[in-house]
């Protein structure tokens, strides 16, 4: 953790209580059935937990000698960079867009914060509605233009589908987040750097996004593991991983395997092993991202 | 005021409009679906204009469709879902500012271990260790209550991180002047700390909430009565996409139903994204 | 003074009854799947079979989509909380048959129930879907469905074709389709839901096929895919070549392609008879007709297979428990429930009697569609390529197939070659599922 130049508190027992409701919370429920998640890696078992058999490291060795692997990881690389980009891009820009506007403030705001609580069950339903070559009309007028819209079978055009339905959920959140970032920045400062002659541009670089920078870490983070983690209902109710394997990401091989097909042992061997690619990609981040980041 | 750029001002309504076409057309066109006759939803293109069919569908679906839920009232899943998402925003809130207190405002040993254990547990969804977790879940005895839905929910790292971000951009001055003050940790965390939080507890809490309305999975697992059971997951009950007749346009007018109360929260805590202490403070 | 003694009698009696009742009564869980309408169908049986007795009250508790009901059910199987019926859809079967212990066959808890349990009174397509290699049936068939051919007669119409005589052989489909796409009737000539089910699984077993060997899996787990075969190879290598100009298009991996059919831009549509309902209600002017065959093929038309799901009975339980379901299932079966069943919500009856009573009320003479697919199965004996497909992880070789079709489709690969993959990529899934 970056060390801040805060003074602390010199008290030796009180922190400790107040981490203990939290980390009660996350023992049981968490670590504890999750370490029996991922004892399941080491076995290989049925999914009635009938006959129980230990292979050891057997279940990474076939997963990872899996050639479809290796393209899953392509796949989520270029599909976590992307949703995470284009979500905190659009998000940001519409918050500042929205800290500037005096009249109709709320009316934007709200506007563009209640897409978040369409529930993902939901989501994934519109998207089949507007987009699905066979159910969609957007779909249906793309094809009535002539543009050869198939995300069915072309699988640049499928990543394209998930990617903006993936960023489209985060765009709220990382929306909501901004605006609320950006009203703990003091008026005065920029008023200050105005008086000075900077404009506008300038005065967004040299201030404003240094300030909020606090708040892009928290979302680079959070959006990555997003990404990472909690897409796989959206890949399966738009593309189901296709064409091909076209949009196949690691977490939604997990659910996929594990879920669906209830391939216990594999399905846990491959998220011991994305958990430890995504802390590790978690550890860059807090370790050199962090760096550049300026607090108070 | 600094902004007298008419045109710049412009450029930004426009953006935020554009912004808005992309970002709620989903669900401008499920509203629109849910004014529409099931064939027109059925036989696709389907019109982009609102239909002429708001009453008769909507009546329906209020009127008509309550006994349709598992024989439990629409107000029953409804208070269920409040209470569940309640509980999860304000729980979660509570206990990940404490938690993010004590790792910013004080120096222990351990301190980075617990943060980072805090930190894992963003990273393995439910339904990957939905098999122990559901026992864990039957030996406390916690299928069917309450707490059973809201509490396993509370613990999650995206609070205690958002707040640890923020209590650092915290001023050291501040806290030193609470400490020459003679003010506890309890006192700074009442009277700054707090305050100043506003505007993140709001959004926060905007999300939590929402989060803890369209919870679907959980509740589906964690719950075997009907009476148990929310308000996503009575919705997904009516909605059907293979070998069954669905009465689309009901599923819309729900769907439109469903997303109202969040909406609601999010409009009520509009007036706590005033600048808060900062404002003041120039 | 007499009526004083009998109210109070009465009062006496009416507690003694509710307290027997609250006591006696046995509740059985039933954990399903069934959304929409069908969700309501399912909440009426309850109903009514709770008012039909006093001593078991049957409780349906939705559990989301198969898989989710299926993972609610293993989670609770596993914390010893398991429902007493889980419902289960077809391509689960094979994982549920692999769970001996955990289940417990449908035939004994039937004959537990009083009286014995007669396998012939049921349609035997169905049954022997959901037997054992033994023959001792399993799970109870709740909603089966088989596909069938759909068209749009303003189409066929408009392309010169006869509206009233609908494409017999898959020769037939193809001709058909094409005239309606050179012609402009429809910008799409024909489509398919389920690649999988209908075009492979279906396809092999309408035309007396072997799809994989150990009888398609119902002999023995250990299975080898045979779907590279000659025939198999033809039929995809013609779907793709339509494919190239869009005389056929492909809709998804499940039942999407309904859409291009009811939206009108696909004329022709092979899909299962449970998609009827939204066919009707969209409108259309439209004819059904039997599955094509493969005109070569020997023995063609055999059977077709079901679809669907089936109820499952976790091991464990009390007696009391097991005399409820068997109480329950032989109501499901009774002649008025199924038939009524079977008329509105387009499920197969599941018992021959259920059948011919509704045979007899006309209805077909009204809703010929909803015959078609119980004369495919029942047509002829099924052979030992047309009981059905089981594996235990037909879900995961149905993903490889629909992976390797889509690259076929998407003109990556011949026929040939998708196939080839498919058998070899499949062959190696089942062997590890099995722990080879």
């Amino acid at each position: 953790m970056a060390s801040s130049n805060n003074v602390t508190f010199p008290n030796k027992l009180l922190p400790y209580l107040l981490l203990a409701p939290q980390l009660a919370i996350t023992l049981i429920f968490f670590y504890w059935p999750a370490s029996q998640a991922i004892y399941q890696s080491v076995l290989r078992e049925d999914p009635f937990g009938l006959s129980t058999q230990f292979v050891g490291l057997g279940n990474f060795r076939r997963v990872i000698s899996d050639p479809n692997y290796l393209n899953s990881l392509q796949v989520t690389i270029v599909f976590s960079v992307a949703t995470t980009l284009i979500a905190m891009t659009i998000a940001l820009l519409l918050a500042v867009m929205a800290d500037k506007v005096i009249r109709g403030k709320n009316i934007y705001r709200t506007l563009l914060i209640w897409p978040y609580a369409v529930a993902p069950a939901i989501a994934g339903m519109l998207w089949l509605f507007l987009f699905n070559p066979s159910m969609g009309t957007l779909a249906y007028l793309a094809r009535s233009a002539g543009y050869n819209w198939d995300p069915l079978l072309n699988g640049n055009q499928a990543m394209v589908l998930v990617v903006s339905a993936a960023a489209w959920k985060q765009i709220s959140y990382n929306f909501l987040f901004f605006v609320a970032g950006l009203q703990s920045i003091p008026k005065s400062l920029i008023e200050a750097a105005a008086i000075d002659g900077a404009g506008e541009n300038k005065r967004f670089w040299t201030i404003v996004f240094p300030l909020l920078a606090p708040t892009t870490f928290f979302l680079l983070v959070v959006n990555t593991v997003y990404a990472f983690f909690d897409t796989f209902g959206i890949i399966h109710a738009v593309t189901g991983g296709g064409p091909g394997k076209a949009t196949e990401t690691l977490v939604y091989k997990v659910y996929n395997d594990g879920f669906v097909n209830l391939i216990l042992g594999d399905s846990a061997a491959q998220s011991v092993i994305l958990m430890i690619i995504v802390i590790a990609l978690t550890a860059i981040q807090f370790r050199y991202v962090e760096r550049k980041v300026h607090y108070g | 005021m600094i902004q007298n750029n008419p045109i710049g001002r412009l450029i930004a309504h426009f953006v935020l409009i554009l912004g808005i076409v992309v970002v709620a057309f989903p669900i401008y066109y499920t509203f629109v679906a849910s004014t529409q006759t099931l064939q027109e939803i059925i036989r696709p293109p389907l019109s982009l204009l609102p239909g002429g069919h708001f009453w008769e569908n909507y009546s329906s679906a209020l009127f008509g469709g309550v006994g349709r839920i598992g024989g439990v009232g629409v107000d029953r899943l409804l208070w269920n879902t409040v209470v569940m998402a309640l509980g999860i925003a304000i729980g979660k809130i509570i206990i990940s500012l404490l938690s993010a207190y004590a790792i910013v405002f004080f120096r222990f040993p351990g301190r980075m271990f617990f943060f980072w254990l805090i930190f894992i547990t963003l990273m393995l969804p439910v339904e990957v260790r939905i098999l122990p977790t559901y026992k864990v879940m039957v030996d406390l005895g916690l299928i069917d209550t309450y707490t059973g839905l809201t509490l396993p929910l509370m613990a999650s790292a995206t609070a205690t991180l958002l707040f640890r971000q923020f209590f650092m951009t915290i001023p050291g001055e501040l806290v030193e002047a609470a400490r020459v003050d003679g003010a506890g940790p309890w006192r700074f965390f009442k009277d700054i700390l707090l305050p100043l939080s506003k505007t993140n507890i709001a959004a926060l809490f905007v999300i939590l909430f929402i989060y803890g309305w369209t919870q679907y999975l959980w509740p589906l697992l964690m719950t075997n009565r009907n009476d148990m059971s929310t308000i996503v997951v009575g919705l997904r009950k009516m909605i059907s996409f293979a070998d069954a007749d669905t009465e689309w346009h009901l599923v819309m007018v729900t769907c439109i139903l469903a997303i109202l109360p969040p909406i609601l929260v999010v409009v009520l805590m509009q007036r706590w994204f005033v600048r808060g202490l900062v404002e003041t403070e120039k | 003074m007499t009526y004083r003694i009998t109210s109070l009698s009465l009062a006496f009696g009416l507690v003694l009854a509710s307290s027997t009742a609250s006591f006696a009564v046995t509740e059985i869980s039933w954990w399903h799947a069934m959304t929409g309408a069908n969700n309501e169908v399912v909440e009426t049986l309850a109903k009514e079979f709770n008012a039909s007795q006093g001593d078991y009250k049957v409780v349906p508790v939705f559990k989301g989509t198969y898989p989710e009901a299926l993972n609610a059910g293993i989670a609770a199987f596993r914390a010893k909380q398991a429902p007493d019926i889980l419902q289960v859809f077809d391509a689960g079967t094979g994982v549920m048959m692999g769970a001996e212990g955990a289940v417990k066959p449908v035939a004994d808890i039937l004959s537990m129930g009083g009286s014995k349990f007669d396998k012939t009174l049921y349609l035997p397509g169905i049954v022997a879907y959901y037997s054992k290699p033994d023959g001792t049936m399993l799970s109870f068939p709740y909603n089966s469905s088989s596909p069938i051919l759909y068209y749009n007669k303003d189409a066929f119409k408009k392309a010169g074709l006869d509206e009233n005589n609908p494409p017999k052989t898959w020769t037939e489909v193809w001709d058909a389709a094409k005239k309606i796409k050179s012609s402009g009737a429809a910008s799409c000539g024909f489509t398919s839901t389920w690649l999988t089910w209908i075009q492979t699984e279906n396809y092999a077993a309408w035309n007396n096929l072997q799809w994989g060997t150990n009888e398609n899996g119902i002999a023995a787990t250990d299975v080898e895919l045979k779907i590279n075969a000659p025939t198999f190879v033809k039929h995809f290598q013609e779907i793709a070549d339509l494919a190239k100009d869009g005389t056929f298009r492909y809709g998804g991996r499940t039942s999407e392609a309904k859409q291009l059919f009811t939206s009108g831009e696909c004329a022709i549509f092979t899909e299962s008879s449970g998609g009827l309902g939204d066919v009707v209600k969209s409108g259309l002017n439209f004819g059904t007709g039997q599955l094509p065959y493969e005109a070569g093929a020997q023995g063609a038309p055999q059977n077709t297979i079901p679809g669907g799901a089936s109820l499952w009975v976790f091991a464990g339980k009390s007696d009391e428990q097991y005399k409820g379901v068997a109480a329950f299932f032989n109501f499901l079966s009774k002649t008025d429930i199924q038939a009524r069943l079977h008329q509105v919500s387009g499920y197969l009856p599941v018992t021959m009697a259920a059948y011919e009573a509704t045979k007899k009320s006309g209805f077909y003479d009204k809703n010929p569609a909803r015959e078609i697919p119980i004369k495919q199965m029942l047509g002829k004996a099924p052979t030992e390529n047309s009981k059905g497909v089981r594996l235990v992880n037909l879900p995961q070789v149905r993903d490889i197939e629909n992976e390797e079709f889509e690259n076929m489709l998407a003109g990556k690969q011949t026929a040939q070659q998708a196939l080839d993959n498919a058998v070899k990529r499949g062959n190696a899934a089942i062997k590890q599922a099995l722990g080879q």
